[in-house]
C-alpha cells in the first residue's frame, strides 16, 4: 500500500524551479532516500513532505490523506534534522514531551510514550539532561526520539549523520536500519552520501536540479545507471569514461584512438545505436595482471600514479592516452611507470548515448 | 493524535489568513512604517509648500517658503556650522577612531580597560556632554584661566564666546562624545579580518603601516562606509548638544539646522519655515542615504 | 605565541623606566620603543577621556568660594556634598524649586514603560520577519529601517498631531509612544538579525511538534535569547534616559524628562551661576547611564555594534 505519494510537484521561488512537476511513489514501510549534490532539491522536496515550504503546484497524500495544505504538526510525520534541532534550554525528557504537550496529550500517555522512545533508543539515563550535555551521537539519538513519540507512520530524515564523525556516522547507521527493522515505519531519508544511501535504502531516488534521474533499488542504480550523471555521480572513485564512436560491423564496438572494445557481451538496453558514445566502467570491475588476460577484454595500460588506501590500491593509470583507473588488491606491488595488462568485462559496463547521455 | 483534517485542507488557503498571527504581531511593524515614518514625512514636505504659521494651513504658496528660508541668515550660519562640523567630525573621528581601534588591536595588556575608558562618554546624553564642555571651555574658571594661572597671562582660549570658532568648541565635545563609538566599530572591522592577512604580510616583510593603509583599510571598505553613514546621520540630527552648550549663540553663531527647525515650529510659531526647513534636512540624507543604499543594496541583488 | 609576548611586553611597558630592558640577541621584547609609544598614546587618549569625568566629580565636592579662587582641575580642599543635595533637592527651574528629583521620577516613569514596551513589540516584530516571512514584509521592513534614518525633525509635527487626535499629547502616555516608535527599527534590526542566526531545523522541528507563532516564541526563541533582549534593554534605557529633544517637545514642563531639567537648570539665567550645583547635578543626570554601562560591559559594546549590523 502506498504511505506517500506526491503528484506534480512543482516549487517555485520567483522565477526559480525548484521542483519541477515531480512524482513519486513510497510504499508502506519502505525505506526510501533522497541521493543528491547539494542545491539539488532534496531537502527542499523533504521539507515540502513536513509542509515547512508551501508549494506551489501539485498534491501531496500522507497515509492515504490530502495534507497539501494541512500544518506540519498534522501531517502525521516525525522529522528528524541534521542539526538535530534540540530545543536548548529544556532537558531531553522536555525535548521529547514539546510535540506532545502541544497536542494535549493526557500526562500519563506523553510518560507512556516517553519511556518507550527512551527504552527503544537506549537513552534512559539521558532524560534529565539538558542538549549541551549530550554527545553528538546522543543528540541524535534524542532527536530521533523527539520523532518516535510522536507515534507516526512516517518518519523524515534530513541529512541526520552529516554532523557526526565518521566513526559514529557508521554506528548510527547500523542503529537507523535497526530501528527500521524494528519499527516497519515508513522512511524517507535525505543524504548527499552515498554510502548512507546503498547501505540503508530499499530504493533509492537521485535528484539533480530539482528532477528524479533514477528511481531504483541500490542494486540497480549502482550497475545500470540509466543516465551518464546517475553513473558518474553514484561510486567512489567515480566511474571510468572514455568517448568514441559506436561501430556495428559484425558485432557492436567502440573505437577510440587505436583501441578497439567489443560489446557483443554488452546487453543495450535500447535500439538507439548512436554514432558517438560513452563507453563507462567501474575501477572495481577491472582486473589487473595474470587476471585480466581472462577477461573478454584486456589491453596495457602504463601507470602514473599508485593510491593506496589500506584495504585496496587506486590505481591511475593511461589508456590509449585517455586517463583510466582502477581498484586493485592493498597488497599488490604496482609501481608508477610500470606498464601493466588489465582487462575487463563489457557486459559489466554502462554505455551511453553522448548527446543525449541516456543509457543504451 | 494524528487527526487529518477533512478535504478542507485540500484547497489552498487563501493568501491573506496564511500566516495570521505573523502578520497580526507585525501590525505595529507597519502603522509605524507607513503612518508615521511614511506619512509623517510626506506630510511634512507637502506642508512646506503652504503658509502654515501658528497652526498648520493647507493653503498652498509655491517656493515661498524656501525662499524664504535660503535668504534668511540664522538658516545660513546653520548649514555653514553644519557643513564645518559635519566635515570636521567625519575627518577626525574616522582618523581618530581608526587609529585609537588599530592602536587598541596590538594584543596589548589592559586593552579592555583602554575601551571602557574612550567608550563611556557614548553612554552619557548630549545634555551631560555639552554642559561638561562648557563648563571646561568656562573662560573664567576652565582652561583658559588654569593656563593663565601658570604665568602665560595672555593666553586665550574661549570657543565658546567666540564667534568666529564657536562651532569648533561643540565640534570638542561631539568628538569627545563620539569617537569611542568609531572606535568600536573600528575595532570590530580589524578583528574581523583574517590573522593569516597579517602572517602573510610579516612573511612578505611589509612594514605594518603598508598592510593597514593598502590592505587591512581597503579590505575594511564596508565597515567605513556604515561608520560613514553612522556619522553622517549623527551630523544633521546635531541638537541637544548646542542646545546645552551655547543655546545657538553667542548670537546665533553655533545655530544649526535641526535647532533652526525646533525653534521655528515650537518657539516662533512659523511653522512653514519648520517644514521647509526639515524637508531641506531630509534632502541633504537623501544625498548621502541614495547612493549608499545603492551601493550596498542595488549592486548586490544585480550580482 | 603572540599572548606570551604580549603579556611580558605589557607589564614591562607599565613600568616602564624603572626597569632595565633586557639585553640580549632576542629582539620585541619589553620596553621597544613601539611599546612605548602604544602605551603612551592610549594613557594620553585615556586621560582626555576621564578629564570631563574628573572635573565633574571635583566641581561638584568643592564650595564656590573654592571655585572662583581655585584651578578646574585641583582636587577639593574641603569636601561638601551640599550641591548634590541641592541639586536634588532644590535646584530652581523657573517656578519650581524642588531639584532634579521630580525629573528623575518622571524619567524613571518615561524609560520603564517605553524600555518595555518597545522591546516587547520589537522583539515580536523581528522574530515575525526572521523566521515567518511573508509577502510584502520586506518592504515594510525597508521603509522602518530607511525611517531610522529620517531626520526626526521631519517627523516631529505630524507626531505632535497624531498625539493630539489621541488625546495623549504632552503627557507620559505620548512620550512613551513616540519612544517605542522610534525605538522600533534598531530593535526590530537587532531582533530580526538575532533571530535569523537562531538555526532555521530548530524552528522547523518546533512546527513539526505543533507549536505555533506564539508557542515558538514564548517557548523557543524567548528563552534562548535573553542576552539580546539585555543588549535591547541596554540601548533603550540609555538612549530613552538620555533623550531630550522628544522629551522637549512631547511634554509640559510637570512631566519634563531628567535631561530637559537638567538644562534648564544649569542653562537658566535668572540668578547667580552655582557652579558646583551645576555639576552635581549633570552628574546626578549622567549616572543611570554611567551605571548601566560599566554593569553591562562588554554587551554595552554589542548593543552599539548592533547600531552598526547590516540589515
Amino acid at each position: 500500500m502506498t504511505s506517500v505519494s506526491i503528484r506534480d510537484l512543482t516549487l517555485k521561488f520567483g522565477s526559480l524551479e525548484v521542483l519541477k512537476s515531480l512524482n513519486l511513489d513510497i510504499d508502506e514501510g519502505e525505506f526510501l532516500v533522497l541521493l543528491g549534490p547539494s542545491g539539488c532539491g532534496k531537502s527542499t522536496l523533504l521539507n515540502c513532505i513536513a509542509g515547512l515550504l508551501d508549494i506551489s503546484d501539485g498534491q501531496i497524500f500522507i497515509g492515504g490523506n490530502n495534507v497539501t495544505w494541512s500544518e506540519p504538526s498534522e501531517r502525521g510525520i516525525g522529522m528528524v534534522f541534521q542539526s538535530y534541532a534540540l530545543y536548548p534550554q529544556m532537558s531531553v525528557e522536555g525535548n521529547l514531551a514539546f510535540g506532545l504537550k502541544n497536542a494535549r496529550m493526557p500526562k500519563d500517555e506523553i510518560e507512556k510514550r516517553i519511556a518507550r522512545a527512551a527504552e527503544v533508543l537506549q537513552i534512559e539515563p539521558l532524560l534529565k539532561r539538558k542538549p549541551a550535555q549530550l554527545s553528538g551521537g546522543q543528540r541524535q539519538r534524542v532527536a530521533i526520539g523527539r520523532a518516535l513519540v510522536r507515534d507516526v507512520d512516517v518518519f523524515l530524515f534530513d541529512e541526520p549523520l552529516s554532523n557526526l564523525d565518521a566513526k559514529l556516522r557508521a554506528e548510527l547507521r547500523v542503529e537507523i536500519k535497526r530501528l527500521h527493522h524494528r519499527l516497519k515505519n515508513t522512511m524517507i531519508y535525505v543524504t548527499h552520501d552515498q554510502i548512507e544511501a546503498l547501505t540503508l535504502a530499499d530504493r533509492i531516488a537521485i535528484m539533480r536540479n530539482g528532477i528524479i534521474q533514477q528511481l531504483d533499488t541500490p542494486h540497480e542504480i549502482y550497475n545500470r545507471p540509466v543516465n551518464l550523471y546517475v553513473a558518474g555521480f553514484m561510486g567512489s572513485p567515480g566511474m571510468n569514461f572514455i568517448e568514441g564512436e559506436l561501430s556495428h560491423h559484425s558485432e557492436a564496438a567502440l573505437n577510440f584512438s587505436s583501441t578497439k572494445v567489443p560489446l557483443g557481451r554488452y546487453p543495450f538496453a535500447s535500439d538507439d545505436r548512436p554514432g558517438k558514445a560513452i563507453f563507462g566502467i567501474r575501477p572495481e570491475h577491472v582486473s589487473c595482471g595474470a587476471a585480466a588476460s581472462d577477461e573478454p577484454f584486456s589491453i596495457d595500460v602504463e601507470i602514473e600514479v599508485v593510491e593506496p588506501m589500506g584495504a585496496d590500491t587506486l590505481v591511475w593509470a593511461v589508456l590509449d592516452g585517455r586517463e583510466f583507473r582502477f581498484r586493485v588488491d592493498g597488497q599488490s606491488e604496482l609501481r608508477a611507470g610500470q606498464t601493466t595488462r588489465i582487462g575487463f568485462d563489457p557486459a559489466k559496463a554502462s554505455i551511453f548515448d553522448a548527446q543525449t547521455e541516456l543509457r543504451l | 493524535m494524528t487527526t487529518i483534517p477533512a478535504p478542507a485542507a485540500t484547497q489552498r488557503p487563501i493568501r491573506l489568513f496564511r500566516n495570521k498571527a505573523a502578520k497580526i504581531a507585525a501590525i505595529p511593524m507597519i502603522l509605524t512604517a507607513l503612518v508615521v515614518f511614511m506619512g509623517g514625512t510626506i506630510w511634512t514636505v507637502v506642508f512646506s509648500f503652504t503658509k502654515s504659521r501658528l497652526l498648520p494651513k493647507a493653503q498652498f504658496i509655491g517656493l515661498d517658503q524656501y525662499e524664504r528660508l535660503w535668504s534668511s541668515s540664522k538658516w545660513g550660519i546653520a548649514i555653514e556650522n553644519m557643513v564645518i562640523y559635519g566635515l570636521c567630525s567625519l575627518v577626525f573621528s574616522l582618523i581618530i577612531g581608526f587609529v585609537l581601534a588599530a592602536l587598541l588591536d596590538q594584543k596589548i595588556r589592559f586593552e579592555n580597560t583602554f575601551r571602557t575608558i574612550m567608550l563611556y562618554p557614548f553612554a552619557l546624553s548630549f545634555i551631560v556632554t555639552g554642559l561638561v564642555w562648557q563648563w571646561i571651555l568656562n573662560p573664567d574658571f576652565g582652561i583658559q584661566k588654569v593656563v593663565r594661572a601658570t604665568g602665560w597671562e595672555s593666553f586665550s582660549f574661549d570657543p565658546l564666546n567666540n564667534q568666529e570658532i564657536v562651532i569648533y568648541g561643540i565640534l570638542i565635545a561631539g568628538l569627545w562624545q563620539g569617537t569611542g563609538l568609531i572606535m568600536c566599530l573600528m575595532l570590530a572591522g580589524l578583528r574581523g579580518i583574517d590573522e593569516d592577512i597579517w602572517k602573510a604580510s610579516r612573511v612578505d616583510g611589509i612594514p605594518a603601516w603598508k598592510t593597514y593603509l593598502f590592505i587591512v583599510i581597503p579590505m575594511m571598505r564596508p565597515v567605513f562606509v556604515t561608520t560613514l553613514v553612522i556619522i553622517a546621520s549623527g551630523i544633521v540630527r546635531l541638537y541637544d548638544l548646542v542646545v546645552a552648550q551655547t543655546s545657538g549663540g553667542p548670537g546665533i553663531a553655533s545655530e544649526v539646522p535641526a535647532k533652526y527647525v525646533y525653534d521655528a515650529m515650537f518657539l516662533s510659531q512659523n511653522l512653514g519655515q519648520g517644514f521647509a526647513g526639515s524637508t531641506m534636512m531630509l534632502l541633504a540624507v537623501l544625498i548621502v542615504l541614495i547612493p549608499w543604499a545603492y551601493m550596498e543594496f542595488g549592486g548586490r541583488k544585480r550580482g | 605565541m603572540a599572548d606570551v609576548i604580549t603579556r611580558d611586553t605589557a607589564a614591562a611597558a607599565m613600568t616602564a623606566g624603572r626597569m632595565e630592558g633586557p639585553r640580549g640577541a632576542k629582539p620585541k621584547r619589553s620596553i621597544s620603543p613601539r611599546n612605548v609609544f602604544i602605551y603612551g598614546t592610549l594613557l594620553l587618549v585615556s586621560i582626555y577621556y576621564l578629564l570631563p569625568l574628573y572635573v565633574m566629580i571635583v566641581t561638584s565636592l568643592k564650595g564656590m568660594p573654592e571655585i572662583r579662587l581655585g584651578n578646574i582641575f585641583a582636587p577639593p580642599v574641603e569636601i561638601t556634598f551640599e550641591p548634590w543635595v541641592k541639586a536634588w533637592a532644590t535646584a530652581c527651574t523657573g517656578l519650581n524649586c524642588d531639584g532634579l528629583s521630580r525629573g528623575f521620577w518622571n524619567s524613571v516613569q518615561i524609560t520603564v514603560p517605553s524600555v518595555i514596551l518597545s522591546i516587547a513589540i520589537a522583539s515580536v516584530n523581528g522574530y515575525a520577519l526572521a523566521n515567518w516571512r511573508f509577502k510584502g514584509a520586506d518592504v515594510f521592513f525597508t521603509i522602518l529601517i530607511f525611517g531610522a534614518f529620517i531626520p526626526y525633525q521631519v517627523m516631529l509635527y505630524p507626531i505632535v498631531i497624531l498625539l493630539r487626535e489621541l488625546g495623549i499629547y504632552g503627557t507620559l502616555w505620548g512620550l512613551i509612544l513616540v519612544h517605542t516608535i522610534f525605538g522600533m527599527p534598531i530593535l526590530t534590526l537587532l531582533f530580526r538579525n538575532y533571530f535569523t542566526t537562531v538555526p532555521e531545523e530548530l524552528f522547523k522541528a518546533a512546527r513539526v511538534d505543533g507549536a505555533g507563532f506564539w508557542g515558538i516564541y514564548f517557548k523557543i526563541m524567548l528563552p534562548m535569547s535573553l542576552p539580546i533582549f539585555v543588549v535591547a534593554m541596554i540601548i533603550q534605557i540609555t538612549g530613552i534616559w538620555n533623550d531630550f529633544l522628544f522629551g522637549v517637545v512631547y511634554t509640559k514642563p510637570d512631566v519634563y524628562p531628567m535631561t530637559v531639567q537638567l538644562n534648564n537648570i544649569v542653562n537658566s539665567v535668572q540668578g547667580v551661576k552655582e557652579y558646583n550645583v551645576n555639576m552635581a547635578a549633570t552628574i546626578i543626570t549622567g549616572l543611570v547611564p554611567l551605571f548601566i554601562y560599566f554593569v553591562s560591559g562588554k554587551l554595552f559594546v554589542r548593543g552599539i555594534a548592533a547600531g552598526a549590523v547590516k540589515g
